[in-house]
């Protein structure tokens, strides 16, 4: 996209880049406007032939889940590049190249209907992560970005088992044609399984959550942002395109331990926040514990229909999942591009380096109020949104379950209001502190975007629950089919 | 009608915000009088509309407005609105919210006229406003909770106004965590509210209650609780956040930290009362489990009496006021226990204008004594700010409750109620309150004998320029006054003492329950009642604790000191705040603290990471050097490899 090459002509790549990324945003409010929410089925549907010997397509088409997400990865891009325009100066071409190439094949991921096609996508994706963690992090990049690729290749291998598994014995690799075989019980929990290992790297679950502080570290401001905003959702529409759809018996099954594992996410992970010294490891354990909330989110919705008899009552639950995927990203990416703001200024993450900047920097100080209190959960900002739901759907599931998961009201505000009070609230007592500059120009943009969309979501949740309900509809009768819970609904 | 007062509801509520949105995006850019202009036009406006509303609906008894302003959240079975009620409790609220918070705003004019932060500040006033509005005047709980948090979000704002100072930032942060306990269980009440009822509508929650009376939840195996005794308890939980009752008042005393103005705007007469109003308006909810109210009237009363006992030995005013402030909450929780619901809100409303006088008139002290805020530090000032002595005396006299001041009504109401009441605690409750109005004497008068009256301990070059405080501060305190004395006379009849009185049938009290009918029966008269006050036992306590007071700071100085020697286990017990700081800190902070790095440096860093994520790697590379010697390249090696194979397989098929 950007032969711009060298360092001469940074300009017109910044440019060309942003061009790109609006004109990714116009396309997007095309397909919002003519996209139908009263149906289920895929929509604006591209079917070509790519190897016609395995059966496989070029096969591409969006509903109501995955609408969102491909907005979001839009407007997410676009945030990155104009954040980019100061912040980054070096190799700077490639830099904004390699965002665009993750805008792509995250976008591909979410309309792939063909399971290669989605495959080739899920793994192209790790390029362009791994090299902006390997070429722009920090001084332990190269540990991250080794561990983040293992990490992720591994868990995605067996995907591709399963993958093709499925596609020999539906002698198709449509995931279409996927929902409409039903696996027995055995296949169904290897399938599952094989599915959840790829997913849960990804969203990252406990335990398996330890590439993902480390990436965050080392990552350049842009990666984080496009890592938590983007990348963690993968895991989580993965859970909802493939798991609950295709194999609803070993969901059905296994959900308890889902269950306790994304409990543990949001529990122990808070826990895990409140002792960090690292402000960025702050911000991504806190990032952790709130897609704990996803995957609750998600997997409750057996128990609720058991309990209720009425698989109207699961909507909450696994629409507040989706919800916090999206407003997740616009916390964890707040907050990232916020501590970018600083880390650039102030090489330094940790936080017992800083105190007092709301007396330097007082502009940046109230959005990153609003950003804090977005991740705090404080009812008119998007954070608010999706916990809530789950919360109150999940009541109909499990007391207990309510109020270990309401513990992150306590706990997320310990954390990041701690990490808050430390940064911004005090006297300055470090020269450097002193010497930082309020942000402005297109900082101030990239603030004024986050804040709107935060703040949209969290008084306005309507516009984007309109998108998701038929197709949750269609969602639920897939995972109902052959689950014991439905026969007597 | 009804569209006149949905469309000044809504006016009501939407002006401080657009004022508070103006001036915070241009706090940088405009002179102060444009700021404090744009923003005390805001709230008159809002003041002027909830008086309207206060006629129609109190007054001229105009049935409830109920509406829907937008669907905020609508998915599956489930509804989640943003819509108002507007009736006799909410009109209440709306006139004292407006009412005090326009003249705190008038006040701030003259109090932070020296303030680099001076539009912020405003800003946030008009912000909180709103937020209050929108949580007294909610028709469901979700828009309650975002007014509930709304509030706690300006109030940690505010309280850490004055950010370089680290008391302030430790002190906004204290308090935002303790409340976000009670928001923790209020949320579980939420969602326990909308599992059983299938709706969080107050409406359509109250019509339901009836035939909820008897379901049971089973949250331990096998003991099977009331759901509304769940609900309700958790409700409680979330007031005793917001309205600082033991044992979550922990922040109360720390929030004094921010400017005076808003100690007594969101610290004394509105933000913290908003878990009794929560109280009196689940009150169809709350009366039907005898336990949580058992509970709200035990909590009520023991908070009454023992954070008065701790505001004896404080010595900053600021801090002994808010410790009055939360024995005050105390009393109208006691109240609602005792399901005398509109006697705790008529304390609430006379307590707004005596306690945000105080307030005000102690920051009228502070301004004069240069940012002293040492009571033993002062001393004789009657001489020196005489307007703000009176006022002050006012809000002293209707604090402690001496007839015929405001607060000698709403108290003697409460504690009345309490003595009639039956259920389980209430004995107990109706001494402790006694003893609260002793205590109240005392440290009320201990204030004012220490401050305004003895001889002077400040030093010569502050009583050099020491003098009255600007006109927009004395302003406030007159206006303020004025109802001090008068509301409680004013009120009493209508509000507490007839049956379906100006709340009407706002709040609900069972029938086995109804104190307040008995209270209407027995009284004597708005007059009369001034006189038989002098014969009840709360008169005499409170006259007693006066005493006490005077005998001490003024007749025999020395005998304090001695008291401290002599008693010195209650007296460190007391200093020590009988000892809830300490007990916080070593379990939850230090404790948790502890956890915390034991999980991430022991479970995470060590187990996952470095036995399991490292330990395979490490396996790997063991297994993979293995293999390596495997893969010597020598043609000899492989030869020896494949005799082997081949001498293994003749034997296999000779065996076999």
């Amino acid at each position: 996209m950007l032969f711009t090459g060298g360092e001469s002509r940074v300009t017109y790549s910044r440019c060309i880049a942003l061009g790109v990324s609006l004109l990714c945003i116009f396309w997007c409010m095309l397909l919002y406007m003519n996209f139908d929410n009263s149906t289920s089925a895929m929509q604006f549907q591209e079917n070509l032939t790519w190897i016609p010997l395995y059966g496989i397509n070029y096969h591409l088409g969006i509903d109501g889940i995955s609408l969102p997400l491909i907005i979001l990865t839009c407007y997410v891009t676009l945030l990155v590049v104009l954040a980019a325009w100061r912040a980054v100066q070096y190799k700077v071409s490639q830099y904004l190249a390699m965002f665009l190439l993750m805008q792509g094949t995250v976008i591909g991921v979410f309309v792939s209907l063909d399971a290669i096609l989605f495959y080739v996508f899920w793994e192209a994706m790790l390029i362009p992560m791994y090299l902006s963690i390997g070429i722009w992090g920090a001084e332990k990049r190269s540990y991250a970005s080794i561990k983040f690729f293992i990490f992720t290749f591994f868990g995605s291998a067996l995907m591709l088992v399963a993958f093709l598994y499925m596609g020999i014995q539906t002698k198709s690799f449509s995931i279409l044609e996927f929902y409409n075989y039903s696996f027995n019980e055995t296949e169904q929990i290897f399938i599952f399984l094989a599915f959840l290992l790829a997913f849960a790297v990804k969203v990252p679950m406990w335990p398996v959550h330890t590439w993902l502080p480390d990436a965050h570290t080392e990552a350049p401001a842009g990666g984080s942002v496009v890592l938590a905003a983007l990348m963690l959702k993968l895991g989580a529409y993965g859970f909802l395109r493939f798991n609950l759809p295709i194999t609803p018996l070993a969901s059905y099954k296994l959900d308890e331990v889902l269950i306790i594992l994304s409990l543990i996410a949001i529990v122990y992970i808070g826990l895990i926040a409140i002792a960090q010294r690292d402000m960025k490891r702050l911000i991504a354990y806190s990032s952790v514990a709130h897609m704990g909330f996803v995957t609750l989110g998600i997997f409750m919705l057996y128990i609720i229909v058991q309990n209720t008899g009425d698989y109207r009552e699961a909507y909450m639950s696994l629409e507040g999942g989706m919800v916090q995927m999206v407003s997740h990203a616009f916390g964890a990416g707040a907050m990232f591009l916020g501590f970018g703001v600083l880390y650039n200024q102030y090489k330094t993450r940790l936080i017992s380096n800083f105190g007092g900047v709301a007396k330097t920097m007082p502009v940046f100080a109230a959005f990153f109020m609003l950003f804090s209190m977005s991740n705090v959960g404080l009812p008119g900002t998007s954070g608010f949104v999706g916990e809530v739901m789950i919360l109150l759907a999940s009541f109909k599931a499990n007391f207990w379950i309510t109020a270990l998961a309401a513990t992150t009201l306590i706990l997320s505000a310990a954390y990041t209001l701690w990490m808050f009070r430390q940064v911004f609230y005090g006297n300055i007592d470090n020269a450097q502190v002193s010497e930082l500059v309020d942000v402005h120009g297109t900082d101030i943009c990239v603030f004024i975007l986050l804040a709107a969309g935060i703040l949209f979501i969290g008084l306005y949740p309507e516009a984007l629950l309109n998108m998701y309900h038929a197709s949750v509809g269609h969602l639920l009768d897939l995972s109902l089919r052959g689950v014991p819970v439905a026969s007597n609904l | 009608m009804e569209q006149t007062i949905h469309t000044l509801t809504l006016l009501a509520v939407l002006a401080p915000l657009v004022g508070s949105i103006i001036v915070g995006l241009l706090c940088m850019r405009i002179p102060k009088i444009i700021a404090h202009s744009i923003t005390i036009s805001g709230v008159a406006i809002s003041f002027l509309c909830s008086c309207y509303i206060f006629d129609m609906i109190v007054l001229q008894g105009y049935p409830a407005v109920n509406f829907i302003a937008y669907d905020w959240v609508t998915s599956g079975s489930f509804n989640l609105d943003m819509g108002f009620l507007v009736d006799q409790l909410t009109s209440v609220m709306f006139l004292v919210v407006t009412f005090v918070s326009l003249l705190v705003h008038i006040y701030s004019v003259g109090y932070m006229a020296e303030d680099s932060g001076y539009a912020r500040f405003f800003s946030y006033m008009s912000l909180f406003t709103f937020s209050m509005l929108l949580l007294v005047g909610a028709n469901n709980l979700i828009q309650l909770f975002f007014g509930w948090e709304g509030v706690g979000l300006v109030s940690y704002l505010l309280i850490g106004f004055w950010y370089q100072k680290d008391s302030a930032a430790n002190g906004s942060f204290k308090a935002f965590l303790v409340n976000r306990v009670g928001d923790f269980a209020f949320l579980l009440g939420m969602a326990a509210i909308l599992d059983y009822f299938g709706t969080i509508n107050y409406a359509q929650i109250f019509a339901q209650a009836p035939t909820m009376a008897a379901t049971t939840i089973n949250i331990f195996p096998h003991s099977p609780w009331l759901v509304v005794t769940v609900i309700c308890i958790l409700l409680f939980i979330g007031a005793m956040g917001k309205s600082a009752q033991i044992p979550l008042h922990v922040w109360l005393p720390e929030s004094m930290e921010g400017p005076t103005p808003i100690s007594a705007l969101i610290h004394a007469a509105t933000m913290v009362t908003a878990g009794v109003f929560m109280i009196a308006r689940m009150s169809p909810l709350f009366e039907l489990s005898d336990v949580a109210l058992s509970l709200v009237l035990v909590i009520g009363a023991t908070t009454a009496l023992f954070t008065g006992l701790i505001a004896i030995v404080q010595t900053d005013i600021k801090r002994i006021i808010a410790y009055s402030t939360m024995s005050q909450l105390g009393y109208m929780v006691a109240a609602n226990g005792a399901s005398a619901f509109s006697a705790g809100i008529f304390h609430l409303l006379t307590h707004a204008c005596f306690k945000a006088l105080l307030f005000l008139a102690a920051g009228s002290v502070i301004i004069a004594m240069h940012h002293e805020q040492d009571i033993f530090k002062m001393g004789n000032l009657k001489k020196y700010i005489p307007t703000t002595y009176v006022t002050f005396l006012i809000g002293a006299l209707a604090l402690t409750a001496i007839p015929p001041f405001a607060g000698f009504y709403s108290k003697d109401a409460i504690i009345e109620a309490v003595s009639l009441s039956t259920i389980p605690g209430a004995t107990y409750s109706y001494f402790c309150l006694l003893l609260g109005a002793f205590v109240t004497g005392v440290y009320t008068f201990r204030l004012i004998f220490v401050v305004f009256h003895g001889e002077e301990k400040m030093s010569n070059s502050l009583r050099q320029v020491l003098h009255e405080s600007p006109k927009t501060v004395r302003f406030p305190l007159i206006i303020l006054a004025i109802p001090s004395v008068i509301i409680g006379a004013v009120l009493a009849k209508p509000m507490v003492y007839t049956m379906m009185g100006l709340l009407g049938n706002s709040v609900y009290v069972a029938s086995s329950h109804d104190v307040a009918a008995e209270l209407a029966a027995d009284f004597p008269g708005t007059f009369a009642i001034i006189f038989s006050g002098f014969l009840h036992a709360p008169f005499w306590f409170a006259a007693a604790g006066i005493f006490v007071s005077w005998y001490c700071y003024v007749k025999h100085p020395s005998l304090p000191v001695q008291v401290v020697e002599k008693a010195s286990w209650a007296y460190k017990a007391c200093v020590n705040k009988l000892g809830f700081d300490a007990f916080n800190n070593i379990i939850f902070v230090h404790g948790l603290k502890k956890f915390s790095d034991f999980l991430y440096y022991v479970t995470d860093v060590k187990w996952i990471d470095g036995w399991v994520v490292a330990g395979s790697g490490n396996g790997i590379v063991r297994i993979s050097n293995l293999a390596k010697k495997l893969q010597s390249g020598y043609l000899y090696h492989y030869a020896f490899a494949m005799i082997l194979g081949l001498f293994g397989l003749l034997i296999w098929l000779l065996v076999f």
